[in-house]
C-alpha cells in the first residue's frame, strides 16, 4: 500500500514542475518575432504553448492541494523569485538560437522519460497531465535533437555556438536529478517517480544525438542547483518583474 | 493581417497588345467573368501578375510586421490564459504569412525577393502596426478593431480571381474571425472590470479608432484605385464601402461596452440606416505610410535585426542539408 502523504509535500512538489513549465515557456515565448525563420518562429512558439500549457494544469492542481483558494494566477503572479521552485536550467535568459536549442535538448531528454513514468503515478491528475505532457515532449525532443544535430554538424560557426551553449548549461543538469526531501516522500508513496533513475536513458539519449552532431559531451564537473530551495540566478527576478509588472498593478482585477 | 488599399497602383496596361495576347486576354476576361480562378500556370496579362505579387507580398508583410506590436505585451500579459492565447494569436499571424508567402511564390518571385524588399524598405505594410502598444488593452483594440478591419477587406477576398490567394484568404478569415472575437472579449472584460481597467480601454479606442479606419486605404474621391483590380474581381467593394461596412458592425459592439469612439460628429442616419463619421484626418495618414509614423524605423528595424541574428541559423540549417545529401550520395555510388 501506498503510504499516505502530505499534501503540503504534494503541492511543493508540484507547484516546482508548473514553474519549471511556465518559466521555460515564457522564455520560449521572448522569441516570438524573433526567430531565424518564420517556420522556426512559429515552432518556437508551438514549444512554448505547450509548456504554458503544463504549467496551467499544475498550478491549478497545486492551487487544489494548497487549499488557500490561489489559482493558476495567483501561483504565477504574486509570488517573488525566491519562491519560485523551478530548475535552473529554465530560467537561464534565452541568449542565441544554440542555447535555446540545447536547452531545450538537454531538459526535453530528461523530461520525455520523466513525464512516461509520471503516466504512471497513483495521482490520477498528475498521471493525467503526463499523459498529455509525455506527447508534446516527445515533440520538443525530436524538435530539438534535429536542430542540434544541424547546429552541430552545420557550419564551423554554429558548431562554435553549439558549444558554448553546452559547456553553458551542462553545469545546470545536474539539478535534474535531485530530488527534495518532499519530493522524496512523493517517490516513496509512490506518485512520483524516482527523478535519479532517469540519469541512464536521459545519458543514451544525449550521447547518441551528440555523437550525430559531432559534439563531445563536456568533462563532469561541478553542478550549479539550488533553484528548488528559491536560490535562483541572476536573471530570473528580471523575467518575473517583466512578466508579472501588469499582474501586480492591479491586483484583484480579472482578465 | 491586413491588405490596405496603399494607393499606389502601378498596373498600368500595355496599350497595344499583340494579336496572340489579345487572344489570350479575352479568354482570361472569361474565366474570371465566369467566376471561375485563375491558376499559376495559366496565361496571365503581367498587370495582372505585378499587381497580385505588390498586394499579396504587402499583405504577407503586414501580417509578419503585425506580429510585433502585440509581441509587445506577450511577456507582460496579464493572466497564463491571456498569456497563451496572445502566443497563439502571434503564431496564428505567423502562419498567415507563410501562406501569404506562399501564394505569392506561385506567382514567381522567391519569398527571398518578396522579404528583401520589406527589409530594404522598399515594399509597404498595414500602416496601423506603425502605432505603439501602450497598454494591455490595446491588444483588445488590436483583436477587436484591427483583427476585425482586416476581415472586412479580407472576405471578399475569398473570392478573388486568382486561386492560391483566394484559397490562402478563406483558411486567414476563419482565424481572423476568432482573433476578433477574442480581442472584444478582452475589451469586455476590461470594460466590466475596475475603474482603471475601463480607462484603460477606453484609452486603447481613442488611439486606434482613427488609425483603424485609414486601415481601408483613401476614400474613393481621392483614391487613385484603376478599373483593373475590380474587372479583375480583385477587388470587390471600394475604400469605402468597405470602411462604411466596418463602421456599421462596430459601433453597436463598441456602444454595449459604454465606450466613446472619438469621434463628436458620429451619427446615425436614419434616412440611410449608417452610421456617418467626421473628417479622417488623411495627412496623418501619409505621414505614417510615407514613414513617418511612431514606429516605422523600430518594426522595420526589429525585422531586419531578427533576420540578420537568423542567418548563421539558417546557414548552419543548408550546410547541414547540402553535406547529408552529398553523404547518401556516396553511400549510394558505394552500395553499386
Ligand atoms: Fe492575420
Ligand atoms: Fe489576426
Amino acid at each position: 500500500m501506498p503510504r499516505v502523504i502530505a499534501d503540503a509535500d504534494l503541492f511543493e512538489f508540484t507547484l516546482a514542475l508548473a514553474d519549471d513549465a511556465l518559466v521555460l515557456g515564457h522564455r520560449l515565448s521572448e522569441w516570438s518575432g524573433r526567430g531565424p525563420s518564420l517556420e522556426e518562429d512559429i515552432a518556437l512558439s508551438n514549444l512554448g504553448l505547450d509548456l504554458v500549457g503544463q504549467a496551467r494544469l499544475f498550478y491549478t492542481y497545486a492551487g487544489e492541494l494548497d487549499g488557500n483558494g490561489r489559482d493558476e494566477d495567483d501561483l504565477a503572479y504574486f509570488r517573488n523569485a525566491d519562491g519560485y521552485r523551478n530548475l535552473l536550467i529554465v530560467e537561464l535568459e534565452p541568449g542565441d538560437f544554440a542555447l535555446t536549442i540545447v536547452r531545450q535538448f538537454l531538459y526535453a531528454a530528461f523530461l520525455h522519460p520523466y513525464f512516461a513514468a509520471l503516466c504512471r503515478s497513483t495521482d490520477a491528475r498528475l498521471a493525467a497531465i503526463a499523459a498529455k505532457a509525455v506527447k508534446e515532449m516527445a515533440y520538443h525532443l525530436r524538435h530539438s535533437s534535429e536542430w542540434l544535430i544541424r547546429l552541430g554538424d552545420g557550419t564551423p560557426e554554429s558548431h562554435r555556438r553549439a558549444v558554448e551553449a553546452l559547456d553553458l548549461l551542462w553545469g545546470y543538469t545536474g539539478e535534474m536529478f535531485e530530488p527534495t526531501t518532499a519530493e522524496q516522500r512523493v517517490v516513496a508513496a509512490g506518485i512520483a517517480p524516482d527523478r535519479t533513475q532517469i540519469r541512464q536513458p536521459w545519458t543514451t539519449t544525449v550521447d547518441a544525438v551528440l555523437a550525430e552532431a559531432t559534439l563531445q559531451r563536456p568533462a563532469q564537473r561541478g553542478m550549479q542547483s539550488g533553484g528548488r530551495h528559491g536560490r535562483h540566478t541572476e536573471g530570473l527576478d528580471r523575467m518575473l518583474a517583466e512578466m508579472q509588472v501588469l499582474a501586480r498593478q492591479h491586483p484583484g482585477a480579472k482578465w | 493581417m491586413y491588405t490596405q488599399a496603399l494607393n499606389a497602383d502601378e498596373s498600368q496596361r500595355d496599350q497595344t497588345l499583340p494579336a496572340p495576347d489579345a487572344a489570350k486576354l479575352a479568354r482570361f476576361q472569361a474565366v474570371i467573368d465566369a467566376e471561375d480562378k485563375i491558376e499559376p500556370n495559366d496565361w496571365m496579362p503581367d498587370a495582372y501578375r505585378r499587381t497580385l505579387q505588390r498586394q499579396i507580398s504587402q499583405h504577407a508583410h503586414s501580417e509578419i510586421i503585425g506580429m510585433q506590436p502585440e509581441g509587445n505585451w506577450l511577456t507582460r500579459a496579464p493572466s497564463l490564459k491571456r498569456k497563451a492565447t496572445l502566443l497563439a494569436k502571434i503564431q496564428d499571424e505567423a502562419g498567415h504569412g507563410l501562406y501569404l508567402y506562399s501564394a505569392a511564390e506561385t506567382l514567381g518571385l522567391s519569398r527571398e525577393a518578396y522579404c528583401d524588399q520589406l527589409l530594404s524598405g522598399k515594399a509597404k505594410y498595414s500602416s496601423i502596426f506603425n502605432y505603439p502598444t501602450l497598454t494591455w488593452a490595446d491588444m483588445g483594440a488590436i483583436g477587436w478593431l484591427v483583427d476585425g478591419a482586416a476581415i472586412m477587406n479580407q472576405i471578399p477576398l475569398c473570392r478573388c480571381s486568382y486561386g492560391p490567394y483566394a484559397r490562402a484568404m478563406i483558411r486567414i478569415c476563419k482565424e481572423e474571425s476568432f482573433h476578433q472575437r477574442q480581442g472584444y472579449e478582452i475589451m469586455v472584460t476590461l470594460a466590466h472590470g475596475t475603474p482603471a481597467q475601463k480607462a484603460m480601454a477606453q484609452d486603447a479606442l481613442d488611439r486606434f479608432w482613427w488609425p483603424v479606419l485609414m486601415m481601408f486605404g483613401p476614400s474613393d474621391k481621392d483614391s487613385m484605385h484603376s478599373a483593373d483590380s475590380t474587372k479583375w474581381k480583385i477587388k470587390r467593394f471600394s475604400n469605402d464601402e468597405l470602411r462604411q461596412k466596418f463602421i456599421d458592425a462596430t459601433i453597436p459592439q463598441g456602444r454595449y461596452l459604454g465606450l466613446t469612439f472619438p469621434d463628436p460628429d458620429l451619427t446615425f442616419n436614419d434616412a440611410t440606416g449608417h452610421w456617418e463619421h467626421g473628417v479622417i484626418d488623411w495627412s496623418e495618414f501619409k505621414r505614417v505610410l510615407a514613414g513617418d509614423g511612431p514606429c516605422n524605423r523600430q518594426r522595420l528595424k526589429a525585422r531586419q535585426t531578427a533576420e540578420a541574428e537568423g542567418a548563421w541559423v539558417r546557414d548552419a540549417a543548408r550546410a547541414y542539408a547540402a553535406k547529408r545529401s552529398q553523404r547518401q550520395a556516396t553511400s549510394q555510388v558505394a552500395a553499386e
